[in-house]
């Protein structure tokens, strides 16, 4: 890992009231870097990844992007304007709830050409043949291009999510529990998919699970957070087999099983 | 066509109170200022319900002045109960006088068309406007589509058209067809058919858009560029007929279907009233009808 780092997060802060949600939250995320964060629930994932991603004003911190377009950019000091357009040209954002990500009135050819159409594109054939190409990745049958994700099966609708984010060759990704709330079968497609793309696309990703084994098999460092704060940070591995702190101890022990 | 406050019996000059036509009127300057940008504006109650065109005429009534010729359609029709109405309505409160004939109006007050005769310097085309958010059946929420227009974020506008040709094999929209206006702002032309959406661009005549309901005003200058939205491989089309009209023989106009008997035979005529009976006055080769004030 040589050059800058992509994403520089330094002293982050929010607070919901008199209530920390996240405290004083810092790391370096390199190019081609996926960084898991993991903890129980309550514990500032969401709220963290929020803030990273600009969708929530931290009350303190910084969050510093190696923009492709525009070099350094602090997010949360970038007009609204600028931020939307990096977010949807350079970023992506996977919801939880798939029904939050996508537009769930229009087909998936719609869905995912939005991004295409939202930078310009104007050509119908090419934006369709784009959109089918992106069905195929995901590993949806291309005949369900005008279809509606209505009538989709909740892991369908989250590979359409993820194509729908991919379709403008972000840099950067986002992730909330990509694949919380799907059966355990369904999972593992997504998860399946999910690392063959980022390794195809290089593409760096933040992570938000609450489960070890995802975080295993897609991430390559780790954040372990307990009430507000990363208690524990390391690759993947160490952070998983020779846990430091003795939440994360707890959090292997009783989730990992052996 | 400012005019001082002068009594009229029970009314006001153009029965709005010169305070309401004056707010009236900022709200105009700046929606010219800002090509296709919707102006809220304090609206006033007024004697019609909404869906009876409030918004033109709390517009028209802001504009008009005693020097004014007023015309007033109804999908392109004079004699319509409400475009007479209308009509009537400003003949007693503004003392104006009132044609038919498109050529000898200044205010042209219209719901759903806009004349076939081609508009001059000088004439303002006041439409009524029923729902002024073209993102609002994309986007409900007000504040969103405030900050999607602020930011030109119109990729939801492009994704409905996207949608449209994936189901029907073309942009089926025939009515309220999206515009950008100016290479800005994204407007809805109220509901006129896509028909009438080239005779918008870089028209001479000042396009004034008024919604009652929702208290918005918009405008288009004269010669501002209003391009209607389409992709390069399926670009925007009006309606064309393989008749011609019944009355008059036009092809290039608007035309209405309407099943003259029970055996479903059919007869197409203009929906534009005034252009059809110019064009019958001209095959006889007699003058045109004298429209009565
Ligand atoms: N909008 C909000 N208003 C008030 N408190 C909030 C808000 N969002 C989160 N919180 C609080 O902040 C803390 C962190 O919440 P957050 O959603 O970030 O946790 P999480 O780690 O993502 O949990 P989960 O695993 O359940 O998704 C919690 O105590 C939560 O109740
Ligand atoms: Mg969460
Ligand atoms: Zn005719």
């Amino acid at each position: 890992m040589t050059g800058r780092p992509l994403l520089s997060v330094r002293e982050l802060t929010k607070r919901f009231g008199n209530r920390v949600a996240c405290c004083d939250v810092g790391f370096d995320l390199w190019p081609g870097e996926v960084l898991g964060i993991v903890g129980e629930s309550g514990s500032g994932k969401t709220t963290l990844l929020n803030c990273l991603a600009g969708r929530m004003t931290p009350d303190a911190g910084s969050v510093i992007y190696d923009s492709n377009a525009s070099g350094l950019v602090d997010v949360h000091r970038l007009s609204e304007a600028r931020r939307r357009l990096l977010t949807r040209t350079e970023w992506g954002f996977v919801n939880q709830d798939a029904r939050e990500g996508l537009r769930m009135g229009v087909s998936a050819g719609a869905n995912i050409g939005e991004r295409l159409m939202a930078i310009g594109e104007r050509h119908y054939g090419e934006i369709r043949q784009t959109a089918t190409d992106w069905l195929g990745r995901v590993e949806i049958e291309l005949d369900r291009l005008d279809d509606r994700p209505t009538d989709f099966s909740g892991g369908m609708r989250q590979r359409l999510q993820i194509a729908r984010n991919l379709v403008s060759n972000p840099w950067l990704v986002f992730m909330d529990e990509p694949t919380g709330g799907l059966d355990v079968s369904v999972q593992a497609r997504i998860l399946d998919l999910l690392r063959g793309l980022v390794e195809n696309l290089h593409l760096s990703a933040v992570l938000v699970t609450h489960d070890l084994g995802v975080a295993r098999l897609l991430t390559h460092r780790l954040m372990v957070m307990q009430g507000g704060r990363v208690v524990e940070d390391g690759l993947t591995d160490q952070v998983l087999d020779d846990p430091q702190h003795a939440y994360t101890q707890m959090l292997v022990a009783s989730i990992l099983p052996a | 066509m400012p005019d001082t406050a002068i009594q009229d019996g029970a009314y006001n000059y153009a029965y709005l109170d010169e305070q309401t036509k004056r707010m009236i009127r900022r709200a105009i300057l700046k929606a010219v200022a800002v090509p296709g940008y919707q102006v809220p504006f304090g609206g006033r109650e007024m004697p019609l319900p909404y869906g009876w065109g409030t918004g033109g005429i709390q517009v028209t009534a802001a504009i008009i002045g005693r020097d004014d010729t007023l015309k007033v359609i109804d999908q392109g029709a004079d004699d319509t109960t409400n475009a007479v109405s209308i009509r009537r309505f400003f003949a007693r409160v503004a003392d104006v006088a009132t044609t038919t004939r498109t050529g000898d109006a200044t205010v042209i007050q219209t719901r759903h068309r806009v004349p076939e005769t081609p508009l001059k310097e000088g004439q303002i085309l006041v439409f009524q406007v029923p729902i002024p958010e073209p993102l609002r059946m994309l986007e409900p929420r007000e504040t969103e589509t405030r900050t999607l227009h602020a930011l030109s974020e119109y990729g939801v506008m492009q994704v409905s058209l996207y949608e449209s040709i994936a189901r029907h094999g073309r942009i089926a929209k025939t009515y309220n067809y999206p515009v950008l206006v100016n290479g800005r702002y994204i407007m809805s032309p109220s509901p006129i058919p896509k028909f009438d959406n080239p005779k918008l661009d870089r028209s001479p005549a000042l396009q004034l858009y008024g919604a009652g309901r929702e208290k918005r005003i918009y405008a288009v200058p004269p010669y501002t560029p209003v391009k209607s939205l389409d992709f390069d491989d399926h670009p925007f089309e009006i309606e064309t007929w393989s008749e011609s009209c019944a009355l008059c023989g036009s092809k290039e106009s608007f035309l209405d279907e309407m099943i003259v008997d029970d055996t479903g035979k059919r007869l197409f005529l203009c929906s534009d009233t005034d252009w059809c009976q110019e064009r019958q006055g001209e095959r006889e080769g007699a003058p045109p009808e004298v429209p009565a004030k």
